[in-house]
């Protein structure tokens, strides 16, 4: 019982931040499996999606804020492919990953000028910020929500994926873009909507994340970002329960070396994960095989 | 190296035994052997999907192949037994000849360092090298020099010398005149001639070219055809190929081997081959249909 | 245009180059942004380079470049602090393990080397995994790098999280241009031999450059190592720049800029990359530097929005301007030579040789 009550504060916290990448996650596997793009910008618009709330809440009162913060995100990430990745749709691979970067590093600097550099305070969000006690723990209430909120959200984007016209050109785009295209789907609007739900996950996983954190800054973004993107990868990119899996793993994982008093080493222990994982499996636990054709 | 009953003949260039390559359930090549004479011009036939280039891929160690040997010249360089989850897949013949022996699967470097150089049904040059450096690019393999040498430039006389040799090379090809142009820049009738150079700069013994008229329309095909048997007396070479263009096949073809689904239906030579009933009926369907 | 007349035109270019730097640093206040510019700039060319090797010319999509800049940093500086300064630099370390100093070129090419080994073996499992693979796990090798160093339990060699001071630096601008100068030109001599071919025809087609006799695996990782070896190299420059050093500097945001440096300049072409990282430095450091400066006026005109951190905003969207409208980068492919120029100029106003050119080009 001692044993529990000193470990589980880890694990039910793994499980929260590992409930806060998966929703990241998904952004990044999506985008991924449709343009075989890494969208280094994903982890800023979630740092974006932190900073928009400090400053609404600031002026109006959350139930405004809120969805205030995620529709202004969500037209953010819907701009960000517009401008920076559909231009780019027929250059090379590399070219569109660079403009993914740009955008990072844009992102990053106007929040560096809009705060100042100055870390921002995020506003305790009424309820779920509330502390409650779970098995003689002591804990915000969004800890046990996150996994909750995050399970909900996945299966109704996979329903959404399986059973509708939309979530069925999304399928044929990531199999083949070329042919998807040749037979009618509108391939500008499929994209959109992955960036759409895309970061609208994020801002929803924004939301979770930064009530269990200190405060915003302008480079918060990428490593929860990066880790996101490696729970992805492990999983196996392109596969949205795969990314699901492998981001409460790397959470729960990463918690678990903060409970062991190895904090310097749990981002370190998340890329040896995948690392290894890699080598084992060179695309991930859930990903599909490839091979060239000679 | 090799003791197998097979024997070590210094006139079979190539021989595959008992060749089976399998990817999951689908059994591309199914337990093919052949054999292919020093000098001579082997073609491979066969509808489309049957296997053809499988073959040449496991020969050319891309694909370890399930299960079969590979000989070169006598020696043994290929050898694979069905394993692991295959093991219980395996659809093939002679699963337990090669239970428990040595496994050999060289990379495709290797192979081509043997002495077997090869081309591709679709034209695999390099995109954005000149005609000449796809070329000089192929003599890197017969270096002596290792990345000091070569960084201080040491090694400028064999510098020199694989320049003079490629130079050479692209006189007897007919390429002199694009020397300089980007290799996926040429007409496609040259893209092929390219890259049967860039497989000759290798110096190999054995060629084995993957459809090398494929899109040519009957001028070039004739010209290749003459083309194909010069360089054999010229170079020396053993040629094995996979050809769709019959007239082509038919007329340099020394023998014929013709694989449908995977297996080997029939062998012999042009005219055997012309008239055997089986590759008849793989060519044109069971005489019932019509 | 002979060959000898091509070597004395280089040869002379960078001796005139050299000079040049040489009259500045007499000439200009020695805290003039211009130098800040050059030696940084030089650094990063260094960098660029290494990494174009890779990305450019091999086609090994790898974003570790800081990791290893950090190894080539850690390296230098560890192996150069001298034994008088190490008790204050190690103060919680009790002075450290170290107890030698070694001269700054052989600590620089330990740096080197240190970084090389450490990609030789991370090569060997890694360099299998394709494109976006390759280069995430590069990527996770660096923050892992970056852990490891700032560790306590390391702490009596690399004094932990805290500073890293007291070891030689350099004052002229001469010194990092030479070191830069050298290792590129080494990097030049290797993508123009037998094995810089190799790895081209790696780039454009594996399956083909294996066909053609080229091991891939051994290619791969001399690129790998040879990348990470002067990437090393500028580490150790950069920490001679910095004069403190820290490993929460090699972020993967280095690598990022980098690689913006690396593509703004041309991917596949040195000279590219080389003058990119001037500009990329000069741009981000100096030139923009006004738009810092909240009471700029024009005439009398208060020009709004200025205030610290503009500058970057505005250079972040020079950047993205770049690569949305000039994918292809300064350079592209192409490299800038004396050989080019005088051709260029030959066929502006030598007549003769232009249409000598052209009649080659009908037939």
């Amino acid at each position: 019982m001692d044993w529990i009550s000193r470990n589980l504060p880890y694990l039910m916290a793994g499980i929260s931040v590992g409930g806060q990448y998966a929703l990241i996650a998904i952004g990044y596997t999506m985008v991924y499996g449709i343009l075989r793009l890494i969208n280094f910008a994903h982890g800023d618009i979630f740092m974006v999606a932190g900073l928009l709330l400090v400053y609404s809440a600031t002026v109006m009162p959350m139930y405004i804020a809120i969805p205030l913060m995620i529709v202004v995100t969500v037209i953010i990430g819907f701009t960000v492919e517009r401008v920076a990745y559909k231009p780019l749709r027929s250059a090379p691979r590399m070219s569109i990953m660079i403009s993914a970067i740009g955008v990072s590093y844009l992102l990053q600097n106007l929040a560096l000028y809009v705060t100042g550099g100055l870390s921002q305070q995020y506003p305790a969000i009424p309820w779920i910020s509330d502390t409650i006690t779970i098995f003689g723990t002591t804990t915000k209430r969004v800890t046990v929500i996150t996994p909750i909120l995050t399970i909900i959200l996945v299966v109704i984007l996979v329903l959404l994926i399986k059973y509708t016209k939309i979530g069925m050109a999304m399928r044929a785009a990531s199999r083949d873009f070329e042919t998807s295209q040749l037979m009618g789907i509108k391939i500008n609007s499929v994209v959109s909507m992955t960036f759409v739900i895309g970061t609208f996950l994020a801002a929803v996983g924004s939301l979770l994340f930064f009530t269990n954190y200190t405060g915003v800054t302008p480079t918060v973004g990428a490593m929860p970002g990066l880790k996101a993107f490696v729970a992805a990868v492990f999983g196996g990119i392109g596969s949205i329960p795969g990314a699901v899996i492998g981001a409460f793993i790397i959470g729960i994982c990463e918690n678990i070396m903060k409970g062991l008093g190895l904090t310097t080493f749990s981002d370190a222990f998340t890329f040896a994960l995948l690392i290894i994982i890699l080598i084992a499996k060179p695309t991930g636990l859930f990903g599909e095989k490839a091979t060239d054709k000679v | 190296m090799s003791n197998d009953k097979t024997g070590k003949n210094e006139n079979i260039v190539l021989q595959l035994e008992n060749i089976t390559m399998q990817f999951g359930g689908v059994v591309a090549v199914d337990n093919v052997s052949l054999k292919v004479g020093k000098g001579e011009i082997i073609s491979l036939i066969g509808p489309n999907g049957a296997g053809k280039t499988t073959a040449f891929n496991v020969i050319t160690g891309v694909y370890a192949p399930t299960n079969g040997a590979i000989y070169y010249k006598g020696n043994k360089i290929i050898q694979n037994t069905p394993q692991g989850k295959m093991k219980k897949l395996y659809q093939g013949e002679n699963a337990t000849l090669y239970a428990g022996k040595h496994v050999m699967a060289p990379t495709p470097d290797k192979v081509t360092k043997l002495g077997i150089a090869r081309t591709f049904q679709n034209i695999r040059l390099f995109k954005s090298q000149t005609v000449f450096e796809n070329i000089l690019i192929a003599k890197h393999m017969l270096r002596t020099s290792n990345i000091f040498t070569a960084t201080f430039r040491l090694n400028a006389k064999e510098e020199a010398q694989m320049r003079k040799e490629s130079e050479e090379l692209l006189k007897i090809m007919e390429l002199e005149d694009v020397r300089d142009e980007l290799a996926t820049s040429l007409p496609y009738g040259k893209q092929r001639h390219l890259e049967i150079a860039r497989a000759l700069a290798t110096k190999p013994e054995l060629l084995l070219l993957d459809e090398p008229a494929a899109g040519m329309n009957p001028q070039e095909t004739l010209e290749l055809t003459q083309f194909i048997g010069r360089i054999r007396d010229e170079f020396g070479l053993t040629i094995f190929m996979i050809e769709h263009h019959m007239d082509l096949v038919m007329e340099i073809s020394d023998r014929i081997y013709v694989l449908d689904f995977g297996k080997s239906i029939a062998e012999g030579t042009p005219e055997e081959v012309r008239n055997n009933p089986r590759v008849i009926e793989a060519y044109l369907g069971g005489a019932q249909d019509e | 245009m002979s060959k000898t007349k091509k070597i004395t035109w280089n040869v002379g270019l960078i001796a005139a180059l050299l000079i040049i730097l040489f009259i500045l640093e007499q000439v200009l206040p020695s805290g003039s942004m211009l130098f800040t510019v050059l030696k940084k700039g030089a650094i990063y060319a260094l960098v660029a380079v290494s990494m174009n090797l890779l990305n450019g010319f091999t086609g090994l999509f790898s974003l570790g470049q800081a990791g290893f800049m950090l190894l080539g940093a850690y390296t230098y500086a560890i192996l150069t602090i001298p034994s008088a300064s190490r008790a204050s630099v190690y103060q919680y370390y009790n002075g450290g393990i170290i107890n030698f100093a070694l001269p700054v070129p052989i600590a620089l090419i330990a740096g080197g080397l240190v970084a090389a080994i450490f990609a030789f073996l991370i090569g060997l499992p890694v360099l299998r995994l394709k494109s976006d693979y390759l280069a995430i796990a590069t990527l996770g090798f660096a923050e892992i790098i970056r852990a490891v160093f700032q560790w306590d339990k390391l702490g009596p060699v690399t004094n932990g999280s805290n500073l890293l001071r007291s070891f030689p630096t350099f004052h002229s601008v001469l010194y990092p241009f030479i070191v830069s100068g050298i290792c590129i030109a080494l990097i030049v001599l290797l993508i123009n031999s037998t094995y810089g071919r190799a790895f081209k025809a790696i780039r454009d087609d594996e399956i083909a450059a294996e066909a053609m006799g080229i091991n891939l695996a051994h290619h791969k990782r001399l690129a790998f190592v040879i990348s990470s070896f002067f990437a090393g190299v500028s580490g150790g420059l950069l920490a001679m720049y910095q004069t403190t050093i820290q490993a929460s500097m090699f972020k993967s945001a280095m690598t990022y800029e980098i690689l913006l440096i690396v593509v703004i300049g041309g991917i596949g072409s040195v000279t590219g990359s080389c003058i990119s990282s001037f500009l990329f430095i000069a741009c981000s450091e100096w030139w923009l530097r006004f738009l810092d400066n909240e009471n700029l006026y024009i005439g009398s005109f208060h020009v709004p929005l200025l205030r610290p951190g503009f500058r970057k905003v505005v250079f972040a969207i020079v950047i993205m301007a770049m690569v949305l409208f000039y994918r292809q980068g300064i350079m592209g492919t192409r490299e800038f030579s004396v050989e080019g120029c005088y051709n260029f100029f030959q066929k502006r106003f030598g007549k003769k040789s232009v249409k000598k050119a052209g009649d080659t080009h009908e037939q």
